[in-house]
């Protein structure tokens, strides 16, 4: 007996998830040209890894199977996580990451749609603090490569960390360019000095990295126009990278990177598009959400230049996911009828 | 005109075609009618007839008890044959006080008594109003008594006759207008006479074409100075806040009505059954319902309260593979407990649900806080955190974010990814604060009266020990002294007194059963025993039942 209505748009939390994958897809395969196979090793891997952990966890907690892992939410996480590490990721790293974000920030935190932390950043957390080296190995884009790994090549490394003879780590991996710059900058080198020694710079942002960059913005356009996520997360979080950037480099032009080098890098853009947008993290109302994206843009950049970390997106969210009920209370919008706030 | 848009709402399929085409189909009249005395908001009716009675069609057989009630009628001649518990359609599934007809077949009016309403003292005539079951027929049944009352609040400048039925599938209004647009004008007249509106705008979605040319052509014909327009067709444009908002651009203020905004809207059905009271006699025994859904024939019938639903089917073709029958829309309507309900004033429509038409509601996933239903909720709430507080049983919360704003319009429920019955939380957690509410009241009233009565005791034991002290007081002033014999004589008396009764206490009284023979004894013997053992049983703890 129900007096909710008795029929139903098309919809559901599978076709949800769905889409957030097949946007993720742009992304995916600018990834996959520019910096090889790995990128694909690993969202694979992920993928099996969250199907097993979730049905795992599911069981252990007496939910039924089908119509949790068929939300698809477990591959979400999975393809949010892989695309933070470097795609020549050990297996145990996933392995690692992934029962951090499915096992504990996901499922005891009550599972689908009760955790208080986006699980994907819960799990890449984890890692850069307990696997810094792991964590910095990037692959080189292909481009720079002296000897790009092939799929069997990438699969034997990922899954038995073997090169092929006579090619060395470095000819495989490198640091990313947001790490050049925070290294050299430790270094005491200015930023031109920086980017003149290095390759690894592109017109924007990186070398590769770029197009991943603009792979993300493609998908997540796509999101917001399908109505997924809504713009205010995205256009708040890359407008307070932008700002909090632009600040930073107007008052040293010679110690802080442009702004546009901060966007354009492949975590900034996820992070906007697919990270922050995280419905059940994130806040809800359209106010809330422009401060959730303000507050998250200006921590990555903070984390960035200031932080001991290579890159701030992760830690920048999962800050602002604390902030979340706050947030919400603070803004909720006045209902129909009610004297408008001035 | 300009038209504003109110906030949120959807577009459903519309299914208005299936049971639009066909003329309403006139009243048959079943072998019974059950008359539920709680067809109305309010008190529900008091029966004024007795089982064994003969009634006419249009007799009053139940009174409006108070105010905010209104009277039932007979929907058709017959006989009474029944005043019990009956199933009714209410969400609930239980039963509540009927009326059962047995019916005649003659269908034969009392004498209808048409009022001179432009010569009536108001008052008079909304007891008029009340008296001939007048409720509104867009769904919400207020008495519409209540509503032509201008008395005490804010004055009306705009009169709106509500022809949006927005909801799918319903077209009992559609069909209404396109065939009886005098009479809905007739009544427009009567609501102006008694609530003194300047402006009377009739609003229409536009998805009813011909019930806006019919509207107009009549309004021309018996000169009504009406607007009629045609609406844009969003669900759900047919609210009281939605219409007014569309037609006015007035927003009504959280928690307040219509009226405060000076705006008052009535369905075009009760405009319909207004005129039909007052200018022909006629109470409200009968209304336009939509049978439609999974029936060989949909269409609208003028049905007789009271009628049970599934007779209804019956005559629009009953078919295979019906799995229950909602009455009123899919989006706010509800399931019946059981077919043979009978129709009620509040009956717009009979869905008839098919496993194709409404499969069974996906099983309910976690909310994860998308928030589509935000930007579709009418009321600007935010449904999700709603969700969250009933859930939580945080009442508190749930009132701070306007739970009572919610009109229950069922968008979000519609949009939910995660098949969620929202309406069914916010119901749930509306009756928990009217639950909590009264049981604070009689709690309050409780400790009022339990204060009341220690002051009363403390103010009864001051008064008695001050008119004691007032009585001593003037006792000692007058009492004489006794003297040392007379005090004497006095203990005498009392030892007396008492000796004499120790004497009697000595000689026993025989109790009635001493003199008994011996099986009689022993038979109360055992009965003492027994009822010694049902006492003790009786007062062991009740145990739930092993399967």
């Amino acid at each position: 007996m129900t007096a909710s209505a008795h029929i139903l748009e098309k919809n559901s939390v599978s076709r949800v998830m769905l889409l957030v994958l097949a946007c993720l897809l742009p992304g995916v395969l600018a990834y996959a040209w520019q910096f090889g196979w790995g990128i694909v090793i690993n969202l694979a891997w992920a993928s099996v890894l969250a199907l097993a952990l979730e049905a795992l966890a599911l069981g252990l907690r007496s939910y039924p199977l089908k119509p949790f892992l068929a939300d698809g939410s477990a591959l979400v996480t999975a393809w949010l996580l892989a695309l933070s590490l470097p795609p020549l990721a050990p297996w145990w790293l996933t392995l690692v990451g992934m029962i951090f974000a499915i096992g504990v920030a996901k499922h005891l935190y009550g599972g689908l749609g009760q955790n208080i932390f986006n699980p994907a950043m819960v799990g890449f957390a984890v890692l850069i603090i307990s696997f810094p080296a792991q964590m910095t190995q990037w692959s080189a884009p292909l481009v720079l490569a002296s000897h790009p790994l092939t799929f069997g090549e990438s699969l034997a490394f990922i899954f038995g960390g073997g090169l092929p003879a006579g090619v060395t780590i470095d000819a495989v991996v490198t640091a990313t360019p947001l790490d050049t710059v925070r290294t050299g900058l430790l270094q005491q080198h200015t930023l031109d000095e920086i980017r003149a020694a290095s390759s690894i710079f592109g017109s924007i942002g990186g070398v590769g990295g770029e197009w991943v960059a603009a792979g993300y913005l493609v998908g997540g356009i796509a999101l917001w126009a399908l109505r997924i996520v809504p713009w205010q997360v995205p256009a708040a979080f890359l407008a307070g990278i932008w700002l909090t950037a632009g600040f930073l480099h107007w008052a040293d032009v010679g110690r802080y990177a442009a702004p546009w080098f901060q966007i354009a890098s492949p975590s900034a853009m996820l992070g906007a598009f697919f990270i922050a947008t995280d419905p059940v993290s994130g806040a809800t109302t359209p106010r809330g959400r422009l401060i959730f994206g303000l507050g998250a843009g200006f921590l990555t950049v903070i984390i960035r230049v200031f932080g001991g970390y290579p890159d701030g997106v992760a830690f920048a969210i999962l800050l602002m996911n604390l902030c979340v009920p706050l947030i919400d209370a603070w803004t909720r919008p006045p209902v129909f009828g009610e004297a408008k706030k001035k | 005109m300009e038209l504003h848009r109110f906030p949120g709402g959807i577009h459903p399929e519309e299914h208005k075609k299936e049971s639009s085409s066909r003329p309403i189909h006139a009243a048959f009249v079943p072998k019974k009618l059950v008359v539920p005395m709680r067809q109305h908001i309010g008190q529900p009716a008091k029966p004024i007839v007795r089982v064994g009675d003969h009634v006419l069609k249009g007799q009053m057989i139940a009174e409006a008890d108070g105010y905010v009630s209104v009277a039932l009628h007979a929907p058709s001649s017959g006989i009474v044959t029944e005043i019990g518990l009956a199933s009714v359609p209410h969400p609930s599934g239980l039963p509540d006080l009927c009326i059962t007809i047995a019916t005649d077949g003659r269908d034969e009016w009392c004498e209808r008594t048409p009022v001179d309403w432009r010569n009536t003292d108001p008052a008079a005539l909304r007891g008029h109003v009340r008296d001939f079951g007048i409720a509104g027929l867009g769904g919400a049944v207020f008495p519409t008594s209540i509503k032509l009352d201008p008395a005490g609040g804010p004055a009306i400048h705009t009169l709106i006759l509500n022809g949006g039925e927005c909801e799918p599938w319903i077209t009992c209004d559609d069909r209404l207008m396109r065939e009886r647009a005098e009479d809905i004008l007739e009544g427009a007249r009567i609501m102006q006479h008694l609530i003194g509106a300047e402006k009377l705008i009739a609003g229409i979605e536009d998805n009813k074409p011909e019930a806006i040319a019919a509207m107009r052509t009549a309004a021309q014909k018996i000169g009504v100075a009406i607007k009629v327009i045609a609406m844009p067709t969003i669900y759900p444009g047919g609210g009281g806040k939605q219409i007014t908002k569309t037609l006015t651009g007035l927003d009504t203020p959280s928690g307040g009505r219509t009226t405060d905004v000076g705006v008052q809207v009535f369905n075009v059905g009760t405009s319909y059954a207004l005129s039909r009271a007052l200018n022909h006699g006629e109470p409200l025994v009968s209304r336009i319902v939509t049978v439609t859904g999974h029936v060989l024939r949909p269409q609208n019938y003028e049905v007789l309260i009271g009628t049970p639903m599934s007779e209804l089917l019956l005559h629009a073709g009953e078919r295979e593979g019906l799995t229950g029958i909602i009455m009123g829309g899919p989006m706010m309507g509800f399931d019946v407990p059981a077919m043979d309900v009978p129709v009620v004033k509040a009956s717009n429509c009979v869905l008839a649900k098919s496993k194709e038409l409404f499969p069974p509601r996906p099983p309910e996933m976690p909310c994860i806080r998308c928030t589509q239903c935000v930007p579709v909720c009418p009321a600007e709430l935010q449904p999700q955190q709603l969700y969250w507080f009933a859930r939580a049983k945080d009442l508190g919360r749930a009132q701070e974010y306007h739970l009572f704003d919610c009109i229950e319009c069922g968008c979000c429920s519609y949009v939910c990814p995660s098949h969620i019955p929202l309406v069914d939380y916010y119901r749930f957690a509306k009756s928990e604060i009217w639950a909590r509410e009264k049981e604070k009241r009689l709690a309050d009233t409780a400790r009022e009266r339990h204060e009341f009565r220690l002051f009363r005791l403390e103010r009864e034991k001051k008064e008695k020990a001050e008119r004691l002290a007032a009585k001593a007081a003037t006792k000692k002033a007058e009492a004489p002294v006794l003297s040392k014999e007379e005090q004497d004589a006095k203990k005498k008396l009392i030892q007396e007194a008492l000796a004499r009764a120790q004497a009697r206490k000595a000689t026993v009284t025989p109790k009635n059963t001493d003199n008994l023979p011996p099986e009689k004894q022993a038979e109360i013997a055992e009965i003492e025993a027994r009822r010694a053992k049902i006492r003790e049983i009786a007062n062991q703890p009740v145990e739930p039942e092993k399967p």
